[in-house]
């Protein structure tokens, strides 16, 4: 899988190429109400202290009781990774110090996850592809919030999302650029909103990642790896990747050995640097939780969460091209996002005038991925979310499919529908604002006529450059408005100057 | 299996507990003594045996996805050392 | 050998409820007799109540409680004289039991007998505690036990030892009471309480009350809900009464014992009535006796013990065969894998941030190590350094996995034995008789640990044990059989052990030198 990078990826060092080989481990909240192992709120926020259970707060004999929806979460995720499914997977104990960690241990899966192999499939550009190897999916329990920055000698601490329900899905080391990095985690979180069982959010920390890094040269063995913990934007993972490379290329290239150790990304410095306080040798001293039994559960339970999972974004897309006759790349930009995607189809199939011409889908995608994305973008919104709704997109677009408008009158159209008649009905706007372009051949014929007879200068011009003719077709739109018929424009000048 | 004085000293950093130097010795020397006594089990086939998860055999329960809990902070820092704003507070920590 | 009959048996006390009782008079009744006398309204409980706080004003010397409670007792019994009197009384409606300091008990400190939980309030109360509230009984305090219930002398405890009531003929020399539910028994031989609840990890229940002529009884892991118990080792745990006799055993498990959803490895099976199964008929049970538990050096007492205890249930229409269980000798050692591994993960809490003491440091990790080094005692320390030797890397699999997997080997000679037709085993509870303070295990730990040689298989395997006084030393201390049962099959075991209280001669606890 992937195991070698083009040349196109390589890196330039001083002394040759180098290869940069990139895993993941990514850690994302799972959507629930409630925590892992609590009766406590999942919810992100809250004043200090108040999303805390006694078991959340480690008090003594307090004990874990596992939430299901969250076990069903993991398996949904897994499925959508196309993974493995344990029926039995075991929770284990992490242990170690830290103020955010109130138990002294993490709950989690060591041994015996819940997931195991899978694969994610990743479009890196609209001609490349890759497959992404899934090693596993565990469950474990969030740690608590320290603030540094409230008192020059003390910590504070919260545990509002000490407990909350994480799922860490481990890549293997596919990935060979910070581009397959960063479309990786795109790709993933794409899957797991379509699925709904983590919000994706990133600033809120529902995403986080942890990126190893190691470079080698090609075609020899995995060289020393160095993880960054995590990096909360997409785009820092690919500058975090980039840099990490670099310092490890000079390194090598400078004599030196890389030590395997834990980073952070500084985004403001451009830099990652060593993680001191987590330097330390980790003895992490493992074990089964003994307040807990394996977690059971039958093929039965698997095959009903299977049964009511949404299409997930590869299935869309396929059947997208199938079924709309787009363009991969169409497809795949429109399924990128599952509420874009179900705006399209609505768009598309959203019932036309009697008697109409079937919609051109192609058209209807042209028109989300141009001119309402860039609307939608300039607001800050998605697709899906702007005032426009697939109606009028799917009127303008058989409007202007049945000749009724041109495609340029269309824009102007759609300025109308953003701007002074936000619900307005396209076909009642084109007709009260007389938009329709003029298809009558004998009044198109009319000015033209009129514009040759005046220009005969540019006439003659046109005979030795017939590139001239834009002339004319712009002179023939200003007259009527913009409202002459294109191509009905185009053939009567050809004929007329002998073109 | 037996302890020296340097892993003494590491297994109690890893459990957080502060020896004094003139302790080690005799901690050793008590670990050991505990660990000679472990040792017997070495001997012992087991040879395809299955480790314990749960001492009685059945299936773990799951609870509903409801909160229940939480919603007040005053019962988790009760018995705090040291709070501020529903805050537990600790020496600074530096990440 | 002669066998007392069932007349002298210690529960009968005819002539003392025929009149007015005193206070001093009703600590004496069992707690059964203490109830049938509240429902007959021939006492109430609040005189009930003053009469213990009096007995246990009167003990201090022996240090069973860390926290008295009078207050809250005769309140508590105020409102079960109401609830009598109204007739929505519980089954122990207005009987005082002392709790073992590792039960959380809202508004009531808490402290597992450490310096490291120290002032602890808790906001909530265990399950168990809750449901003999539930049922009506009165709360009298917060009982001593070993630290962390690491122990089996109660000499471990922050708050000192406990002392036994009982006493060597002819000799002041403080007994222990056992433990680690060492405040528990001493509080029941006392006639503190009427009954304690008490936990048990590896003998903690029936080793105490086996040094002080009570009964103990541990019942299958996950029949009582561990939720709100302090941890030491959540595989092993499990609560459990000490109580003056089977009967009052039985009933005080009918309260405690339950399905909690609040603890996963709570089993969720129902609380039958224990003691409708005391008195009931043992005809027919077949008993085993383990030859791997007759030790090379076993004094001859023990044995004579054991062999009076075996023609008891044989006079009782039971049979006989002896059974092999072969890993026995592996038990006590795998504990002390399993356990000590348990107890370093379950004591990371405590870590001086969300309660109990903190001791500064100039950073988190020196805050943690003071803490930690000036609030846990000695044999905790120890334990929670082998606990964290034994998981480290590279040796959890030659300790931790092996001694798992000499668990199920241990479980696995029980299940055989049991399949073969074995209702239930008979042993010696413990290999001695209670010794002094300050006698064992300080040069070295193992010594102390050996106490714990004939119940520790029981915890390993999950199963229910109870402790039942049998008979006297030659120095007149209590001496104990253990009966091991089925899982869930408690019934059998209070059967059984009721037939041995019956026929065991009478143990008279020594004048009250501690009042
Ligand atoms: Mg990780
Ligand atoms: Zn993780």
């Amino acid at each position: 899988m992937n195991t070698h990078a083009k040349p196109s990826k390589l890196i330039k060092g001083a002394t040759g190429d180098w290869e940069v080989v990139i895993g993941m481990e990514v850690h994302a909240q799972v959507t629930s109400k409630a925590k892992l192992f609590s009766g406590a709120s999942a919810e992100y926020g809250g004043e200090p202290n108040t999303h805390v259970s006694l078991v959340d707060a480690a008090m003594p004999g307090m004990l874990p009781v596992i939430n299901e929806e969250c076990v069903a979460q993991a398996v949904r995720t897994g499925l959508g990774l196309k993974a493995q499914i344990n029926l039995r997977s075991v929770f284990d104990r992490k242990n170690y110090f830290y103020p955010d960690l109130p138990q002294g241990y993490q709950i989690s899966q060591y041994k015996s996850p819940i997931v195991g192999e899978g694969i994610v499939t990743v479009d890196v550009s609209p001609s490349e592809q890759i497959a992404v190897g899934i090693e596993r999916l565990h469950l474990e329990q969030d740690a608590g919030k320290s603030l540094h920055d409230q008192s020059a000698t003390e910590s504070f601490v919260d545990l509002n999302r000490s407990g909350v329900a994480l799922m860490e899905i481990v890549s293997k080391p596919d990935m060979r650029s910070a581009d397959e990095a960063r479309a990786y985690v795109t790709k993933l979180r794409t899957i797991l909103r379509y699925l709904g069982t983590c919000d994706g959010n990133m600033e809120e920390g529902s995403l986080r990642a942890d990126v190893n890094v190691s470079v080698r040269r090609p075609g020899e063995p995995l060289g020393t790896r160095c993880e960054i913990k995590n990096v909360n934007s997409i785009r820092f993972i690919g500058q975090a990747i980039e840099t990490e490379a670099r310092r490890q290329i000079d390194i090598i290239e400078d004599g030196g050995k890389i030590d395997q150790e834990t980073r952070l990304f500084d985004p403001g410095r451009g830099e990652t640097r060593s993680m001191r306080s987590k330097e330390e040798a980790h003895d992490y001293r493992y074990f089964p939780d003994p307040d807990l039994l394996p977690l059971e559960f039958d093929q039965a339970f698997v095959d009903g969460l299977a049964a009511h999972l949404p299409e997930l974004p590869d299935a869309k897309k396929a059947r997208f091209i199938t079924q709309y006759g787009l363009p991969a790349y169409d497809a795949g930009v429109l399924v990128a996002d599952r509420e874009t995607a179900d705006y399209f189809e609505a768009t598309v199939s959203h019932a036309g005038k009697p008697g109409g011409a079937p919609r051109d889908a192609k058209a209807v995608a042209n028109w989300i991925m141009g001119d309402v994305a860039a609307y939608a973008n300039s607001i800050g919104s998605p697709v899906a979310q702007t005032h426009l709704q697939p109606a009028q997109i799917a009127a303008l677009v058989d409007l202007i499919g049945d000749g009724t408008i041109s495609g340029k009158i269309a824009k102007d159209l759609l300025a109308i529908l953003i701007t002074e008649e936000r619900d307005g009905d396209p076909y009642a706007i084109v007709e009260k604002r007389g938009m329709k372009q003029v298809t009558d051949l004998g009044a198109i014929e009319k000015v033209v006529d009129a514009i040759i007879a005046a220009n005969p200068d540019k006439v003659a011009q046109a005979l030795a450059k017939p590139s001239m003719l834009g002339w004319f077709v712009g002179q023939v739109m200003k007259q009527t408005g913009g409202k002459a018929n294109p191509q009905a424009v185009n053939d009567l000048l050809k004929t007329k100057l002998g073109l | 299996m037996s302890v020296d004085q340097a892993t003494v000293r590491r297994i109690a950093h890893l459990a957080r507990i502060k020896v004094a130097d003139e302790e080690v010795p005799h901690l050793a020397q008590e670990l050991n003594a505990i660990l000679a006594f472990i040792e017997e089990l070495s001997s012992v086939d087991v040879e395809g045996v299955e480790p314990m998860t749960s001492v009685m055999p059945m299936q773990m329960k799951l609870r509903a996805d409801v909160v229940t809990e939480g919603g007040e902070a005053d019962p988790i820092v009760a018995n705090a050392p040291a709070v501020e704003d529903h805050f537990f507070v600790v020496p600074k920590v530096v990440e | 050998m002669g066998f007392p009959s069932p007349a002298s048996g210690r529960r009968e006390k005819p002539d003392l409820l025929k009149k007015e009782l005193s206070l001093t008079d009703v600590t004496e009744l069992s707690l059964a007799e203490a109830r049938d006398a509240l429902v007959k309204k021939e006492i109430s409980a609040v005189d009930l109540a003053k009469a213990q706080i009096g007995a246990i004003e009167q003990a201090r010397a022996l240090n069973c409680f860390i926290v008295e409670t009078p207050e809250k007792a005769l309140a508590m019994a105020a409102q079960s004289d109401a609830r009598l009197a109204s007739g929505d009384a519980g089954p122990l409606e207005g009987v005082p039991l002392g709790i073992k300091d590792l039960y959380c008990t809202k508004g009531v400190q808490t402290t597992a007998a450490s310096h490291i939980l120290k002032g602890f309030v808790p906001t909530y109360e265990s399950t168990v505690s809750a449901n003999l509230w539930r049922d009506g009984a009165v709360m009298l305090g917060k009982l001593n036990l070993d630290e962390f219930a690491m122990g089996s002398s109660n000499e471990t405890s922050y708050f000192g030892p406990v002392t036994s009531p009982w006493r060597r003929s002819g000799s002041n020399v403080r007994l222990v009471p056992g433990g680690s539910s060492g405040g528990s028994a001493a509080a029941v031989a006392a006639r503190l309480c009427y009954g304690a609840t008490a936990t048990d990890t590896g003998g903690s229940i029936r080793q105490p009350a086996a040094f002080t002529g009570t009964v103990g009884i541990k019942p299958t892991y996950g029949r009582c809900s561990r939720w709100g118990i302090v941890a030491f080792a959540s595989s092993l745990d499990q609560a459990g009464p000490i109580a003056r006799s089977v009967r009052d055993a039985a009933i005080l498990m009918r309260s405690m014992a339950g399905y909690d959803p609040k603890d996963t490895t709570s089993v969720d099976v129902p609380v039958p009535n224990y003691e409708a199964a005391v008195g009931a008929s043992v005809k027919g049970k077949v008993i085993g006796i383990p030859k791997e538990y007759r030790l090379d050096g076993m004094s001859a007492e023990i044995e004579k013990l054991w062999a009076e205890g075996i023609a008891w249930l044989k006079a009782a229409g039971a049979t006989i065969v002896d059974i092999s269980l072969p890993h026995t000798r592996y038990a006590l050692p795998a504990y002390y894998i399993v356990a000590p591994a348990e107890a370093s993960s379950n004591l990371a809490r405590y870590d001086g941030v969300r309660y109990g003491l903190r001791v500064p440091g100039k950073d988190v990790a020196d805050l943690y190590e003071n803490t930690r080094a000036a609030g846990f005692g000695k044999e905790v320390r120890r334990r929670v350094m082998i606990g964290t030797y034994v998981l480290s890397a590279g040796y959890y699999d030659a300790y931790y996995v092996r001694a798992q997997k000499i668990r199920t080997l241990i479980k696995r000679d029980f299940e055989t034995v049991f399949a073969d037709g074995v209702d239930a085993i008979l042993t010696p509870a413990t290999p001695s008789a209670a010794f002094g303070v300050g006698e064992k295990g300080e040069a070295d730990p193992v010594e102390m640990y050996l106490n714990d040689i004939f119940t520790v298989t029981v915890n390993m395997a999950g199963l229910p044990g109870i402790a039942i006084p049998a008979g006297t030393s030659s120095e007149g201390l209590p001496l104990a059989l253990q009966l091991i049962g089925r899982a869930f099959e408690e019934e059998t075991l209070f059967s059984l052990a009721s037939v041995i209280e019956q026929s065991a001669p009478k143990i008279e606890l020594p004048p009250k030198w501690w009042a």
